[in-house]
């Protein structure tokens, strides 16, 4: 991708940015922190399809900075997320999968995305989704999320891109229960993939 | 000889050396890595044979939990 695409995306209306995004599918790897925030903020700007999965239930310590409500405790996150991106929109349609993504499902279901977010909790998990893609999907973006935990220090937060890997994040915090994941810097981070995933389809006019 | 490390020039002595050894030179200690050379994935059983030449591109991610 070439440098001058950047200034390209300062030049256009919401309405043209809305026009252009209704054309692609974004694939959601993980509806926790990172995925929940990054699928709202994508269907607010204008993303029309997405792909989210994850297996996983909302629990009350979730709320602490994922997408999701008091009252929806115990309920399936891509369930949840799904009923939340609706009421901000009901228009965006919302592929789920309830399903713990593996080497050989992730193919099927992202292989007509035309960008990967992954949002993974877990460090096996990310390596799971990164070695996969570079290998069955070399050609797929995939935005990754890496190193967010704690407070403070938003300057430690940073983007860089390695071919069609673009990594958001501090490379550094691993969360530890004296480093939870929160809110401000979670959501830091998953909207800079969200704004990534703009850059990228933005960047292609 | 000289390599592109993280984006960054970076000088090594030696003319070529393992994936093991850089990794081992730059002190990167996560146990949970994804190393890409050129482009090209190199999986955690080849870093012992897999050799890193005058101007490789090499990218080092540590992988990290939290979401």
């Amino acid at each position: 991708m070439s440098k001058d695409f950047l200034s390209k995306t300062n030049i256009m209306t919401f309405e043209e940015i809305k026009s252009e995004l209704k054309n692609y599918t974004i694939g959601i790897a993980g509806a926790g922190g990172l995925g929940s925030n990054c699928a709202v903020a994508l269907a607010r700007v204008g993303i029309r399809k997405l792909i989210i999965c994850d297996f996983d239930v909302v629990s009350e310590s979730n709320l602490n900075r994922q997408y999701f409500f008091r009252d929806q405790i115990g309920e399936k996150k891509v369930i949840a997320l799904k009923e939340n991106i609706q009421r901000i929109d009901p228009e965006v349609d919302i592929i789920t999968e309830d399903i713990k993504l593996n080497e050989n499902n992730i193919v099927d279901i992202y292989k007509d995305c035309d960008i990967i977010v992954e949002a993974f909790d877990l460090a096996e998990m990310k390596q799971m989704l990164i070695e996969t893609c570079l290998t069955k999907l070399p050609e797929k973006p995939i935005v990754l999320g890496l190193g967010m935990a704690g407070f403070g220090n938003s300057n430690s937060i940073q983007f860089r891109q390695s071919e069609n890997l673009y990594i958001c994040g501090d490379e550094k915090s691993e969360i530890a229960d004296n480093n939870p994941p929160l809110a401000p810097r979670v959501g830091i981070v998953a909207n800079m993939q969200a704004n990534t995933v703009l850059e990228i389809l933005l960047g292609k006019k | 000889m000289k390599i592109t490390l993280n984006n960054r020039q970076d000088s090594i002595t030696q003319d070529q050396i393992t994936v093991s050894e850089l990794l081992k030179i730059k002190n990167f200690t996560f146990k949970m890595l994804v190393i890409k050379v050129n482009g090209k994935l190199v999986k955690k059983d080849s870093y012992n044979n897999s050799v890193i030449k005058d101007g490789d591109d090499v990218t080092v991610l540590h992988l990290i939990s939290g979401g």
